[in-house]
């Protein structure tokens, strides 16, 4: 499934995102006053502040969430608190199964992205304007449209409860095609292609020594950002899998569903299922930055 | 299933000169990986489901289907709680896409600036995003909690009076659209970024030349520049606030949407009607009026942008 719906209307950078937001400081028209950071720091702190009110209330015990005035600085509780996740959700099985299926699909969409990608840029062929405009426009029709049989066919393939389940409808994604496409339209000089084509090395070698060095940045980007659409993933997951089997955004769920939810231990679960991702933040957040000016993904 | 139809079929002309057949066909083999999987669990079920949406599909016997014609449709045509989720999708997301739209635009002007530490804000703003639907709800929920959530103790301590932020509709709607304002600002912002900062620098100088204001070269400047990338996120927004599924199912953990239905959306009632009551037939007809609604919608949208750009010129 398309978990991915849209893309800006302009062409992508031919240089890559990290390049990209430093060459365009001289157009911002103004400096901005105290008052511009004032606005900015607030709008960060509330940004930032459920993530610091999950440790927090991961890290205390669940009566004390429950009293007149709350704590607003982490506990000692967090480590008992993660080991009580631990053993009611299933949270380490879904911790594995959510990196499979995100390494997993990841893998697949940058793949097939990249290559249909480079056909739509560089090659022609017939039926090329009909199937691009095929694979734009299904990106705008919502996912939910499809679920139903959907299921039905996971359910004939004898494939529910199984991650393949989740794997195989999101291994091709439309948005990813259109991304490469627009990449490889402005990264990929033709010339570099014909003079492969001179050579006389096939299509296959002329993708693996020329296409694919050049793709890279942009299959970086549209990488990290599969991975976190996969990662976090909602919809399909519950609706495929069960508690017994679930990824992490699964398991979060029957974490929160127990008749009286201890919300100290549902905080130490969000916070181990959101972990992740805020690492994969912390080390990239620049470039994934860049990734979504250049384009979109929206989960 | 239409699966090597779709992918093999523009191939079947023949090539004049032989050894240029292979490399006709070669695009088509880059192709096929992406096309083989998008017929099958893309296209195949997009379509299928309106004739799934004409049967009696119960989920335990998905194999069975009975013939029905449009009863699914007149089934949810006559049922109050499918106007409700209608009535509710429709009020929050006006709740969550206004204020989220004003607020990213604003946001993005100011980091526009010439700014220290402008990466540093851009990467706290999009950390929201980088969150599930799951983990927000969970957070949020307990910080609207009735009794002891912090949004009502903070409320209570200037004197306010605690809210139920659940069992009251229009509170509990303010709940779940916070949630999704608070996730997509920071995206929007930086996607009304990336096109202010394609709007060229001399429009600005010019307009600073004739003694604009600030104010008049936002007004002026930046938004008649930016109304393609304004129209970009009011039809995406949309899209995604018909579609609103996570946040209300999580607020307070079933798929009601709260004891009397205050903010059930058309998704959750999709959900409910396929996978609590099982009848898969009647989800697939919410899916289509779904889809119909965000068609007509995205037609909406298109006449307004078109209209506004007339009267401009």
């Amino acid at each position: 499934m398309t978990h991915v719906t849209q893309v800006l209307d302009q062409p992508a950078a031919a240089d890559g995102g990290q390049a990209r937001a430093k060459g365009r400081r001289a157009r911002s028209p103004l400096h901005g006053g105290p008052l511009a950071y004032a606005v900015l720091i607030g709008a960060t702190l509330l940004a930032v502040f459920p993530f610091y009110w999950t440790l927090v209330a991961a890290s205390r015990s669940n009566s004390e969430l429950s009293s007149a005035t709350p704590a607003l600085t982490p506990g000692p509780n967090l480590f008992h608190n993660i080991g009580e996740a631990l053993q009611q959700a299933e949270i380490g099985k879904a911790l594995l199964n959510s990196l499979i299926v995100a390494s997993v699909v990841t893998a697949g969409v940058v793949l097939s992205s990249t290559l249909a990608g480079f056909a739509f840029a560089k090659l022609r062929f017939r039926g090329r304007g009909a199937l691009l405009a095929l694979t734009v426009g299904t990106m705008m029709i919502p996912p939910q449209l499809g679920v139903i049989p959907l299921f039905m066919v996971i359910v004939k393939l004898d494939l529910q409860n199984k991650l393949p389940s989740v794997i195989l409808p999101s291994l091709v994604s439309a948005f990813g095609v259109f991304f490469m496409r627009q990449y490889l339209v402005q990264a990929l000089p033709d010339e570099l292609v014909e003079a492969g084509r001179m050579d006389g090395a096939s299509l296959l070698r002329i993708f693996r020594s020329i296409v694919l060095p050049v793709a890279r940045p942009g299959m970086a980007v549209l990488g990290m950002l599969t991975f976190m659409a996969t990662w976090n993933d909602f919809f399909w997951p519950i609706v495929a899998l069960s508690s017994q089997n679930p990824t992490v955004q699964v398991a979060l769920k029957s974490l929160g569903q127990g008749y009286v939810p201890d919300q100290s231990v549902v905080m130490a679960g969000t916070l181990i299922g959101t972990l992740p991702v805020l690492v994969v933040f912390a080390l990239l957040g620049r470039q994934i930055v860049g990734g979504i000016m250049q384009g979109a993904v929206k989960g | 299933m239409a699966l090597s139809s779709t992918a093999r079929l523009p191939a079947a002309k023949p090539a004049k000169r032989p050894g240029g057949l292979r490399r006709r066909l070669a695009p088509y083999g880059f192709l096929a990986p992406f096309f083989g999987l998008f017929a099958a669990f893309g296209l195949f079920p997009l379509l299928y489901t309106a004739w799934v949406s004409l049967h009696r599909v119960e989920l335990q016997t998905s194999d069975r289907m009975d013939w029905l014609g449009f009863q699914n449709y007149t089934r949810l045509l006559s049922d109050p709680f499918f106007w409700n989720a209608l009535r509710n999708t429709f009020t929050i997301g006006v709740l969550s896409t206004v204020p989220q739209l004003l607020m990213a635009l604003g946001l993005a002007h100011l980091l526009n600036y010439k700014l220290r530490g402008r990466t540093f804000f851009r990467v706290a703003m999009l950390m929201p995003y980088a969150t599930s639907v799951a983990a927000a709800t969970l957070v949020f929920a307990q910080l609207f909690g009735r009794d002891y959530g912090l949004i009502n103790w903070v409320l209570s301590s200037i004197g306010v009076n605690p809210v139920d932020w659940q069992a009251d509709t229009w509170a509990s709607q303010f709940g779940v659209s916070a949630i999704v304002t608070w996730r997509w600002t920071g995206y929007n912002a930086l996607i009304y970024l990336a096109g202010m900062q394609s709007i060229p620098g001399e429009l600005y100088e010019s307009a600073a030349v004739d003694g604009a204001s600030r104010w008049q070269q936002f007004r002026h400047v930046t938004i008649p520049g930016l109304r393609p990338t304004i129209v970009f996120t009011v039809v995406v927004s949309t899209i995604g606030a018909t579609q609103l599924f996570g946040e209300p199912l999580l607020y307070e953990g079933n798929s009601g949407g709260g004891i009397s239905h205050q903010y059930q959306t058309l998704g959750l009632y999709l959900y409910e009607q396929g996978w609590t009551f099982f009848h898969l037939g009647r989800a697939a007809a919410v899916a289509w009026v779904m889809f119909l609604l965000i068609v007509l919608l995205a037609l909406l949208n298109a006449a307004i942008a078109a209209r506004r750009n007339r009267t401009d010129r």
